[in-house]
């Protein structure tokens, strides 16, 4: 794999595949300790940046695709 | 395992008479319909000696026995009596609108599931007995963690085989045999103070959590239940990251520290990415490229739940009680002191 791959999974976290680097604002790089991670997208999770699966326990939707910037 | 386990009925004797000796057409009595067949102890521990003949075999029991006819006609007799046990007691979930609707309908068999958590207790109540008393239970699949899954691999292609693959790979450490799963639990046990040796507790162990470690033995033999395994499987990831933190809190909680709960710990983590990708891509993928596999897809996850949840039931019942879960209790004082107590 060439690039980073991010999927934005239904209900979900953020999963990111392929060669990439995380880290904090500071430039610090946060070891990630896997090549494929989940990445918090409800806020919830007790680990992040990572998920930790508790966007299941707070019934955390969002959709898998964009969401339309006039909807609701 | 170290000796073979003590029979539990005629089966089971029968069975593990023959086996000590030299393979031999097998003259075992036909089985009759137990009441309850999920937790039935001669009926399981029959099928679980049966299965392990295919996994790393029994201690003393010659190689052969496992392609020996008698034997697997036997085994086929005690596997129609399980499967028709498993059919009448797990309906067939609502099939997905479509295969890009999977993770929905996972997650509907996931939510549907009312029975109590054995995770949360762990983490608010257990005591260090109640604690490796789970960890005993455990100890039955997770010193093999992944293998039945891995059944599925050559009768996969294409997507959903490269998504079990990966989450296969994390499972069996990336390459390095001190981060396999199976490992980690093996650590956990011997940090605990339990018997980590392949098998030590299968005397211990009821039915019932017998029956959760043959349900994935019999999806993964069976080429036919492809669908069925790849859905338990898919639930199996999907389900994993909050109890396993609870079961570390739980952990903690005693006084335990970082060798005891880092099985857990990689769970948590490792699973969060686990579910998306067997929700999705593994399960999802599956019905896509097989749409008539979706039915059985769903009651894969099903099974997982039905006896996941007789098991916890009869787990938490015993405590409620104050009684041992298991049906012989631990030794007393067996790793009750964690090394790494707070003062």
């Amino acid at each position: 794999m060439d690039e980073a791959r991010i999927t934005s999974y239904r209900d979900g976290p953020l999963l990111v595949r392929g060669p990439f680097r995380l880290e904090d604002q500071d430039g610090t790089a946060i070891d990630a300790g896997r090549d494929t991670i989940a990445l918090c997208r409800c806020g919830k999770s007790r680990t992040r940046p990572f998920c930790d699966g508790t966007h299941r326990l707070v019934r955390f939707r969002a959709p898998s695709g964009a969401e339309s910037r006039h909807a609701g | 395992m170290l000796v073979l386990p003590q029979p539990r009925g005629e089966i089971s004797e029968a069975i593990l008479a023959a086996l000590a000796r030299s393979v031999h057409p097998l003259a075992a009595p036909s089985p009759a319909v137990p009441i309850d067949p999920l937790s039935d102890e001669d009926l399981q521990l029959a099928l679980y000696c049966c299965y392990e003949l295919h996994y790393r075999g029994l201690p003393g029991v010659a190689d052969e026995w496992e392609w020996e006819p008698s034997l697997l006609a036997l085994r086929r007799d005690l596997e129609a009596c399980f499967e028709a046990a498993l059919t009448a007691a797990v309906p067939r979930p609502p099939p997905p609108g479509g295969p890009d609707q999977m993770d929905l309908a996972l997650r509907a068999v996931a939510d549907a599931d009312d029975a109590p958590s054995v995770a949360r207790y762990v983490e608010r109540h257990a005591t260090v007995e109640q604690l490796l008393e789970l960890v005993a239970h455990r100890s039955a699949y997770q010193l093999k963690e992944a293998d039945p899954h891995s059944w599925a691999l050559p009768r996969l292609h294409g997507p959903p085989k490269a998504a079990i693959v990966q989450i296969q790979t994390d499972e069996y450490g990336n390459g390095d045999p001190a981060r396999i799963h199976a490992q980690l639990f093996a650590d956990a046990m011997d940090e605990l103070g339990l018997d980590a040796r392949y098998g030590a507790y299968v005397d211990h162990l009821p039915g019932s959590t017998l029956a959760t470690v043959n349900l994935m033995s019999l999806l993964g033999l069976h080429r036919r239940w492809r669908g069925a395994l790849v859905g338990h499987l898919a639930l199996f990831e999907m389900e994993s990251s909050v109890p396993n933190r609870r079961y570390a809190s739980g952990l903690r909680r005693l006084g335990y520290g970082e060798r005891a709960t880092a099985f857990f710990d990689e769970h948590v983590t490792a699973d969060a990415v686990h579910e998306s990708i067997a929700a999705v891509d593994l399960a999802g993928g599956l019905a896509r490229q097989q749409p008539a596999l979706t039915g059985d897809i769903l009651w894969g996850a099903a099974t997982l739940v039905a006896l996941d949840g007789r098991a916890a039931r009869q787990m938490l019942e015993a405590w409620e009680d104050g009684a041992s879960s298991l049906r012989i209790a631990l030794p007393a004082g067996r790793g009750a002191t964690p090394s790494s107590a707070p003062s």
